[in-house]
């Protein structure tokens, strides 16, 4: 059992965990907070790939890739967050409206 | 031994992520996601990434955790609606799938290759910076980085559109332990902050890292020591936020104009020229981080009204 296949393996049920949150919570704070539990999962699987061959110097070139992503998903968050404030000082809303599901 | 930390380490941020997912309370939820960051710089130690480590627990559990928890705060914790859609067959249908095909990935890709480390360690010569991943940050992949700056820019400037540049409030007047914490905290930090710039060119560290460091010093310091906290506007707000995608663009251009192509540097001049960059990325990624911090909390006016 190599750190690849555990990581890979919780890397890949951290997004699917993602994806189910993101699915069927309601709240705007618990879907972004989902979301980021999926970007974890997603950075987790590329950065065990660059440890495949073992500690000795990882691959550099997903590890960039990966710090690009962090400060992309801030970014993201940060501005969902506040759109989901400035809806929910104009409606009073925590959630999207679910006539459309059901 | 090794494996038993790893699979420990593994389960435990299932755990974590699973409970923050679905923890009745919503401050338990954020509280749990914040440990989930940290258990996650923890692996990226583990998987011989410190750079990411740094960031992670700076950034992605920080500053993420503390808009989280401010937005949750003022959404209110109270009870939520119960879930959309619930049980087996959605899991079926969108959870295992997904998790199916990233752990089949994995056993597909176990075998060994060598991926890209052998290109970038044989040009790291040419770069101007001895660690690798700052030299694929900043030169190879130089582009990536710039359109990073750009995006976290997108996001100040969506943040600023929304919620407005009227003075936010500080927590003061507060007792004082906290001031004088904040007098010992905030030296420390922009010598941390120096420190970290000045190592990414040789060992893990660089802009970012400087950046949240930087910023979150900054955002102690104004909610400490400011009871009303007021936003620069203008030029002023568009040069702080904007000063590493301006940076990157000049440096991008002189390289058009004396190489023949974007981002090229002079090889004599790489290692100065990256360092350029990075000290302006790393302000501009401070000045980012206290303006979206900031802008999460309510204006002085609407808290007045409320």
């Amino acid at each position: 059992v190599t750190p690849f296949l555990v990581y890979g393996v919780a890397a890949g049920v951290l997004v699917g965990v993602g994806i189910h949150g993101v699915a069927t919570r309601r709240n705007f704070v618990r879907q972004i907070l989902a979301l980021n539990v999926m970007g974890g999962g997603t950075f987790l699987f590329l950065i065990a790939v660059a440890f495949r061959n073992g500690p000795e110097t990882p691959d550099p070139v997903p590890q960039a890739l990966i710090l690009t992503g962090i400060v992309v998903s801030v970014s993201v968050s940060a501005l969902a967050l506040a759109i989901a404030r400035a809806l929910h000082s104009r409606s009073g809303r925590t959630s999207l409206p679910d006539e459309d599901l059901e | 031994m090794e494996t038993l930390l790893d699979l420990l380490l593994a389960a435990g941020l299932v755990l974590v992520a699973v409970r923050a997912i679905h923890a009745p309370a919503l401050f338990t939820a954020v509280v749990l996601y914040i440990a989930f960051g940290l258990l996650l710089s923890l692996v990226w130690v583990r998987l011989g990434a410190a750079d990411l480590a740094l960031a992670e627990a700076a950034i992605g559990a920080g500053v993420t955790g503390a808009l989280l928890l401010e937005t949750a705060a003022q959404l209110g914790f109270g009870k939520e609606r119960p879930m959309a859609l619930r049980g087996i067959p959605l899991l079926v249908l969108t959870a295992l799938p997904v998790a199916g095909a990233v752990g089949v990935a994995t056993f597909a890709l176990a075998g060994e290759t060598a991926g890209l480390k052998e290109t970038v360690l044989a040009r790291l010569q040419e770069s101007g910076v001895e660690h690798p991943v700052t030299a694929v940050l900043l030169n190879f992949r130089g582009y990536d980085t710039w359109l990073e700056v750009i995006v976290l820019l997108a996001a100040v400037l969506g943040v600023r559109a929304i919620t407005g540049s009227a003075a936010r409030p500080g927590i003061g007047p507060a007792s004082a332990p906290l001031p004088r914490s904040v007098a010992v905290v905030l030296p420390l930090a922009i010598v941390m902050g120096g420190y970290l710039l000045w190592r990414g060119t040789t060992a893990p560290g660089g802009a970012f890292q400087a950046g949240a460091v930087l910023g979150s010093a900054g955002i102690l310091y104004l909610l400490v020591l400011r009871p009303t906290i007021e936003l620069p506007r203008g030029v002023l707000f568009g040069a702080s936020a904007g000063l590493g995608a301006i940076a990157f663009l000049v440096v991008g251009m002189a390289g058009l104009a004396l190489e023949g192509e974007f981002l090229e540097y002079p090889t004599s001049a790489a290692g100065l020229l990256i360092l350029l960059i990075e000290l302006a990325v790393a302000i501009s990624t401070a000045a980012a981080l206290i303006f979206l911090f900031l802008g999460a909390r309510p204006s002085v006016r609407e808290e007045r009204s409320a």
